[in-house]
């Protein structure tokens, strides 16, 4: 090892899971059971393509054309399908909806099962066990650490996904929004709005 | 503007390029017919569980630490991958990183 070059003497190592992981890796693709290139375009897919933008989008549309939210509360899956929205994590996708009396939020007790089509991949709060938790022992006080308080006459209804059975929270319409088009209203769909610990955002 | 660079720029999906790895190549597998998702999260919990039972698990790194344990374990029971062949090809990897020099490319042998 040359001595003038003793600090950089070698690639960095990374870390004993990221070795793990790519044995795997090489293991598998020696065996013929994955495809390297299906890997990266999974990995893209999931950080540029896929993400909240989608559910925003369904939920702009449902704020405005009652047909679409009728059809989308009675069945999401075709009807989101429809925009293209579906495939890995999205078999059956329920959209709950708000309304002054119900407030709905979502939780994953067993892992961390997500609308992958509609939200892309859970942030890091949602598969805390803190969350995962609380979210049924004290919705309320978990909205107030979202920064969320409802009025005392709203109920809150949490709903624990599955790998079978995947929730959208349907947020209520922001006042003062009716010039809006669904591109401006969907810009105001936040993805919290959408798991229920929080609100859509209010035009400035 | 500033508005809608929150929107557009939210954190980053993955916080380490390994977590993003084995998230693809889980989501590989299932795709092509390995084991089905229910399965999976099936497993997934079960090894949260037991992770979680000493201490509080943050979903971010330790997530994902489960998240390999069980794909590990999984692979075993397939007999895709045994621990043996796992430890073989993870040493491997470690000693092409410790022998290739800064900044270069970093390859198995094809011996190995």
């Amino acid at each position: 090892m040359p001595h003038d070059d003793h600090n950089h003497p070698h690639a960095l190592l990374p870390p004993d899971p990221a070795l793990r992981v790519k044995a795997l890796e090489t293991i598998l693709t020696r065996k013929g059971l994955i495809d390297p290139a299906a890997l990266d375009e999974i990995i893209d897919t999931y950080q540029n393509k896929i993400g909240p933008q989608n559910g925003a989008r369904v939920v702009a549309k449902a704020w405005i054309d009652p047909d679409f939210r009728k059809a989308l509360l009675a069945d999401a899956t075709p009807v989101v399908a429809d925009l293209g929205f579906y495939g890995r994590q999205g078999e059956h996708i329920v959209v709950v909806e708000n309304t002054p009396e119900l407030h709905n939020m979502v939780v994953c007790t067993l892992c961390s099962c997500y609308p992958w089509p509609l939200l892309g991949i859970p942030p890091g709060w949602y598969k805390s066990d803190a969350y995962r938790a609380r979210a049924v022992r004290e919705p309320r006080k978990v909205l107030a650490d979202f920064g969320v308080s409802l009025p005392e006459k709203t109920s809150v209804r949490v709903w624990d996904s599955t790998a079978e059975m995947r929730y959208l929270v349907l947020p209520m319409r922001p006042q003062a929004t009716d010039g809006l088009s669904e591109e401006e209203l969907a810009a105001l769909v936040t993805r919290d709005s959408m798991i229920g610990t929080g609100l859509p955002k209010v035009p400035t | 503007m500033s508005d809608c660079a929150t929107y557009s720029a939210p954190e980053p999906v993955f916080a380490e390029p390994w977590h993003a790895q084995v998230f693809a190549v889980t989501v590989a597998l299932n795709e092509a017919g390995r084991f089905d998702w229910p399965d999976w999260a099936d497993r997934f919990s079960q090894t949260l569980k037991r992770h979680g039972l000493d201490r509080d698990l943050d979903g971010g790194d330790d997530y994902f630490h489960a998240w390999l344990e069980t794909l590990e374990l999984l692979l075993n029971d397939l007999g895709a991958a045994i621990p043996a062949e796992v430890i073989q090809y993870r040493n491997a990897w470690e000693e092409a990183y410790l022998t290739t020099p800064h900044g270069q490319p970093v390859h198995l042998t094809a011996s190995k």
